[in-house]
């Protein structure tokens, strides 16, 4: 600073810098041991949840054992329980589920991200499949029992009809069954993986779309060799959460699935879910009953953890493989 | 143009490059460049930015059709047809003449794949290692990948990336490899590596590079094509100043603007 400047110059020019005073750092640690407890308070309550059920469930547990899962019979009358048949019923219609509402999901965030429509169509229709998430699962249960049984039990029949051999077909539809239920939870989970893939999707750096058309491939080689497998651990996330959601989902299911203790390939044949039995028989349970429920729901817990957890193993086990070291 | 560039078209001129008008929307980016691309030559175009140098390099391959506002006035001659004919497929004019980019862009797949990408869009039934290997040695990356191959492209250094694209781009051994900057995110280093490589690569492809660095112009190429802005009528307009083998181009320009650019006057 050149010495003609006045002491007041000097002052206003001069660095301006000072350390935080108390109460920055103050601010600054409450909020770090605030943040800190909300984040140990979720894996507490998650622990408190499961040890909480899985207590109430322990005389059930103890007294049942593994018989209870691979146990076909829910009688209460005869003081038989068994939850093969819901454990099957749960993993059937969620994977029916992943397979329609994930490949439309997919190909959703595929037509929705890649240019395809002008960008004004493309938001409207992006909130619009958002939407799809603000319907009560109640009304999609009523959704299906009006509406979309009515209007595939000509189809499910003509398909039991003619192609009743093979094992999907193997029953007529007369009313809830597995495939109307898998096809409502299929719309449901659409919007997480369709929101999920189209962000995987969007975040590509358009450097690696060009260098895909710069090579030669036309619009479907580039999504398909190109962008997809790029943003597949995202869409692998989205479908992870899409699976959870719909082996948890409990009222559209309860509605439309079923409620019958069967075990069958069929696609139309009545079935039942984890979900749904405790949905329905907690409100008329003794406490006998109430720990064989929670015994179930201990196992319907342990499954939709299981799949989260898998589910990340997979996606960070993919990011350390995939590169990026 | 008015001079020498008027290159009647030989056996020499690969892609006869004449652009009369390139518009984005109703906004004219290029004008009046007549660029011809000799054969087995390095083609250096530069410019101050906002030139369209790049504009007319993405028109070879056609990659400026991906901009859903891009129009194209003029003709560009490859093999016997004009590239923007009326029955001329964009995908198979980009398989002909490959392209490198300002950022290196390896896909997100094995340092294998990547090189073999090309050759599978392609469906080419040969010997799939040999040609990566081949790609791999023309692009002067071999030695340094050979052992791992099927690790992702995405885990190699910058400039190793950017020689992998080239690796990519060179597997289908297209006619002609344009090349966008490639050295812009390099450090110095590799893009020595870089410029050595293009100039190896002479032999067997015809290379077009757009630089904004002159003294990479001089390193690199046989002829040099000078694009300057035209803020005239009121527009940012590129067009082409004058074209010349290189040292004759820095030597003795013969435009003024030319001389004035290269004594750094303007940029």
């Amino acid at each position: 600073m050149s010495a003609s400047l006045s002491n007041q110059q000097q002052q206003n020019d001069g660095p301006i810098a000072v350390p935080p005073s108390s109460k920055d750092i103050f601010l600054d640690r409450t909020f770090r041991t605030f943040t800190t407890c909300f984040a140990w308070l979720t894996l507490l309550l998650i622990g408190y949840i499961v040890w909480e059920i899985g207590g109430t469930a322990l005389p059930a547990i103890k007294e049942m054992g593994v018989g209870f899962l691979t146990g076909t019979t829910w009688d209460p009358n005869k003081g038989e329980f068994g939850i093969l048949p819901q454990i099957w019923g749960t993993f059937y219609s969620s994977l029916l589920t992943l397979l329609l509402g994930g490949s439309f999901g997919i190909a959703i965030a595929v037509f929705l991200t890649q240019d395809f429509l002008p960008n004004k169509i493309q938001i409207v229709l992006k909130s619009t499949i958002e939407l799809l998430a603000a319907i009560p699962s109640v009304v999609y249960g009523l959704w299906g029992i009006f509406v979309l049984i009515p209007l595939i039990r000509p189809v499910a029949n003509w398909l039991h009809a003619t192609l009743g051999w093979i094992p999907f077909f193997s029953t007529s539809l007369s009313g809830p069954g597995m495939f109307p239920a898998a096809l409502v939870l299929s719309i449901m989970i659409l919007p997480t993986v369709a929101a999920i893939s189209q962000d995987a999707l969007s975040a590509i750096p358009d450097k690696i779309k060009e260098a895909a058309y710069g090579m030669g491939t036309t619009r479907w080689e580039a999504i398909l060799k190109v962008l997809l497998p790029t943003a597949s651990r995202g869409i692998f996330g989205g479908l992870v959460l899409g699976f959870g959601r719909a082996l948890g989902e409990t009222m559209a299911l309860a509605m439309l699935v079923g409620n019958s203790n069967q075990l069958s390939l069929s696609l139309f044949s009545p079935a039942d879910t984890l979900a749904a039995l405790l949905a329905l028989n907690f409100p008329e349970a003794s406490d006998y009953e109430t720990q064989i429920l929670m015994y179930a729901a201990v196992v319907l817990l342990f499954i939709t953890l299981a799949v989260n957890i898998i589910g990340e193993l997979i996606i960070s086990y993919s990011e350390r493989s995939g590169g990026k070291k | 143009m008015t001079s020498a560039q008027t290159a009647t078209l030989t056996d020499d001129v690969v892609i006869d490059c004449k652009v009369d008008k390139i518009f984005y929307g109703n906004f004219l980016a290029v004008r009046d460049s007549d660029v011809p691309i000799y054969k087995n030559k390095i083609t250096g175009f530069i410019g101050p930015s906002g030139c369209g140098k790049s504009t007319v390099l993405k028109s070879i391959n056609r990659m400026n059709d991906l901009v859903r506002i891009f129009r194209f006035e003029g003709r560009i001659h490859f093999e016997g047809q004009d590239l923007y004919g009326t029955n001329v497929d964009p995908v198979s004019v980009r398989r002909h003449i490959g392209m490198v980019f300002q950022q290196p862009n390896p896909f997100s797949m094995s340092i294998y794949e990547n090189v073999a990408f090309g050759l599978r869009l392609n469906r080419y039934k040969g010997d799939y290692d040999a040609r990566v290997e081949e790609a791999l040695r023309g692009a002067a990356l071999w030695k340094e990948v050979k052992d791992k191959l099927q690790n992702n492209g995405m885990s190699l250094s910058g400039g190793q990336q950017q020689r992998l694209c080239i690796a990519r781009a060179i597997a289908t051994k297209p006619t002609v490899i344009l090349m966008d900057e490639p050295c812009s995110a390099l450090d110095p280093i590799a893009t020595r590596q870089v410029e050595e490589l293009m100039i190896g690569l002479k032999s067997e492809y015809t290379v077009v590079i757009v630089t904004h660095n002159m003294q990479q112009a001089q390193r690199v190429a046989d002829k040099t094509a000078f694009f300057s802005v035209d803020i005239s009528q009121g527009g940012r307009t590129g067009y082409l100043v004058e074209m010349n083998d290189t040292g004759k181009l820095f030597e003795n320009p013969r435009e003024q603007l030319t001389k004035e650019y290269l004594s750094g006057e303007f940029s």
